[in-house]
């Protein structure tokens, strides 16, 4: 039997690479670390593979599945997925699979580095600094919002929510959350976390961070109605998914004073268009989708996913496959 | 007995303008809000006044002090009284009073928001957004140090070295701090901290936040050799004051990757020149000395200044007096 081919839709660092180029298969990749792959090459390139490797840049709906000939494996670079259409890989017997648990604590780390950076104007003071206008020391000048003591509301305590609600813990804060269901005692005592609705968390909370999963019922979940019920000093951080919000409601809410201030790591649409208005605004701290990046997870994530894409295109079941039901299709 | 006069060196918000209008008192102010007492209207208002209250602005040395026929108290609206020559005016028996304890917690959110915005390019980040220069997503595009587990040194063990320590609690960190005196084992047993000599934490913390008090012997006491033991990896945060840090060697450090990035809240010469060669760099945060700029702070440190000055002048020892031993020449 001629060895499998694994199909990379970017090059992969260091060590996944030699992961794969060590094993007995045959290697493809798209050859630009900073430029996707043109959607006419993807769909040349899937169809002979019986692996491929992608990033979020990749739309894997039904079209470019049904390309895959020999398909039985995408494993994708990140927890979330919903750039790929998982009910048609699931009808042809391939697996979907994501890199969970790797990313959980550095995607909470950034949940805290915005919602910190939001809170104490880091952005707003740098540029100040760097543009030689800061003359003296003012009172009130480039005044924030304290984060120990206040009240933090978690939508979505799934494994980031948690981890952001565990970082909490020295900072002396109340920890609210909404999640579809709620945790056990032990575990909601261990963070000191009281779950209650989302109007409520939303009227209560100082800070609201978002770290729910994108699926139909949670897009646009806060919208017009749901920010004019946070407070009018509160900062909202997104890390999960830009569509969980209502971008032009946020963008009027944030012009209108209706809340303080956001941190957005997500966005609508992404990369974000240069005539964004919220680009605008000096009331948002608004990162590139850094999310998981740090070095130490951004490789972690790579070998998870060589690894997942290794063993299905060898015929196994991925460690990592979100669709387990896909192998009774084959 | 005359009404005490007291002189405002800098238009205060308005909480503190209430307190001084309520109180028995005659008040001089100088009149802006964002620029200081140039230095010929401070000699000249001084002279006869019976309590003043300044801030980090004003350099109150024995000049100004000489000048003084009738105070009794110099209210300092800050925690650190660098500027202030105490000496000088315990010789005159003039009580000085800062603002501790107030400021503590809000400092030590700023120290964690420098960490987290260095150690994740959360200013870089931003930046890139905003010019309209992010076309994709890259695997390792701004990819920053992981916060979750690594090591914190805490340079400087006081009330805000502590609470920066505690906020590492949520962080799965161990903690690391230098300071001539150790702290009991109670509170470091508490707070999951060793005590180092300052060599080894350099060499072993992944961050090190300094947060000590400018002393003869903290000057200059991050220097080009101590830059040198720090990992290539690390970040540093100064939140106290410029001078404890060699300026231009860790300038040198971070062109030459010695260190990986740093947060800098203060500075050797305050405001920082436009010319400063460290506001070309990208792998530091700059903010413009932020660190106790909460809105419920700034109001705290301001009434609290205020109360200890009136507190003086009705013959009270406020317990923030700095210099008690002045008592002993009134």
């Amino acid at each position: 039997m001629a060895d499998p081919c694994i199909y990379l839709t970017r090059p992969l660092p260091e060590p996944a690479a030699r992961l794969l180029r060590e094993a007995r298969i045959e290697l493809r990749s798209w050859h630009r670390h900073d430029a996707p792959v043109p959607r006419d090459v993807l769909l040349r390139e899937v169809v002979d593979a019986e692996g491929v490797v992608c990033v979020i840049t990749e739309k894997m709906d039904a079209e470019v599945i049904d390309r895959m000939n020999r398909g039985r494996v995408v494993a994708h670079v990140g927890v979330g997925y919903d750039n790929i259409d998982v009910a048609a890989a699931t009808r042809k017997g391939i697996f979907v699979t994501n890199t969970p648990g790797v990313l959980t604590e550095t995607t909470a780390d950034m949940g805290w580095a915005l919602l910190m950076a939001v809170a104490r104007r880091v952005v707003e003071g740098d540029k100040f600094t760097r543009s030689g206008h800061w003359k003296t020391w003012e009172f009130m000048a480039f005044t924030g919002q304290d984060v120990h003591g206040a009240t933090l509301g978690i939508v979505g305590m799934g494994r980031i929510g948690y981890a952001i609600a565990q970082r909490a813990t020295g900072f002396g804060m109340a920890v609210v959350y909404t999640n579809r269901n709620r945790l056990a005692e032990e575990r909601e005592r261990a963070v000191n976390a009281c779950h209650m609705p989302l109007d409520e968390l939303l009227a209560r909370s100082d800070f609201v961070v978002i770290s729910a999963a994108l699926t139909p019922e949670t897009r646009h979940l806060i919208g017009q109605r749901e920010l004019a019920l946070m407070k009018r000093t509160a900062v909202l951080v997104n890390i999960a998914r830009g569509p969980i919000v209502d971008q032009r409601a946020l963008y009027r809410a944030l012009v209108d004073n209706t809340i303080w201030a956001a941190g957005l790591d997500v966005y609508d649409q992404e990369p974000v268009p240069a005539d964004e208005p919220l680009l605008k605004l000096d009331n948002v701290v608004l990162p590139p989708h850094l999310g998981s990046a740090s070095m130490t997870t951004r490789l972690k994530m790579a070998t998870t996913a060589a690894e997942n894409c290794l063993a299905g295109a060898r015929g196994e079941i991925p460690p990592n496959a979100v669709n387990p039901e896909a192998q009774e299709r084959r | 007995m005359a009404t005490p006069r007291i002189y405002v060196t800098r238009l205060l918000p308005g909480p503190g303008q209430e307190l001084l209008r309520r109180a028995q008192v005659e008040v001089r102010s100088w009149d802006r809000e964002d620029v200081p007492v140039p230095r010929d209207v401070l000699l000249r208002e001084v002279v006869d006044a019976d309590g003043i209250v300044c801030c980090l602005t004003e350099k109150m040395d024995a000049e100004v002090f000489d000048r003084m026929t009738r105070c009794r108290v110099v209210s300092q609206i800050a925690v650190g009284f660098d500027n202030i020559d105490v000496a000088a005016a315990t010789r005159k028996g003039i009580l000085v009073t800062n603002t501790p304890g107030v400021l503590t917690e809000t400092t030590a959110d700023m120290g964690w928001a420098l960490l987290m915005a260095a150690a994740r390019r959360v200013v870089e980040g931003d930046k890139f957004t905003r010019s309209g220069q992010w076309k994709t997503w890259e695997i390792m595009g701004f990819t920053g140090q992981d916060v979750h587990g690594a090591t914190l040194g805490i340079v400087g063990m006081g009330r805000i070295g502590q609470t920066v320590a505690r906020r590492a609690m949520g962080f799965d960190m161990p903690v690391l701090y230098s300071d001539v005196r150790r702290a009991p084992e109670s509170q470091e047993r508490a707070l999951g901290a060793r005590h180092v000599p300052l060599d080894d934490l350099l060499r072993e913390a992944d961050f090190v936040v300094i947060t000590a008090a400018l002393t003869p012997e903290t000057r200059h006491l991050i220097a080009e050799r101590e830059l040198g033991l720090m990992k290539p990896t690390a970040i540093l945060v100064n939140i106290a004051r410029g001078p404890i840090v060699d300026q231009r060697a860790l300038y040198r450090a971070l062109v030459d990757k010695k260190i990986w990035g740093a947060g800098i809240d203060v500075f050797e010469v305050e405001p920082v020149a436009a010319d400063e060669p460290l506001l070309k760099l990208d792998n530091v945060v700059v903010p413009p000395h932020l660190a106790s700029a909460s809105v419920a702070t700034r109001l705290k440190m301001v009434t609290l200044a205020v109360d200890s000055c009136l507190a003086a002048l009705r013959g009270d020892v406020p317990s923030n007096t700095v210099n008690r031993e002045a008592l002993d020449r009134s």
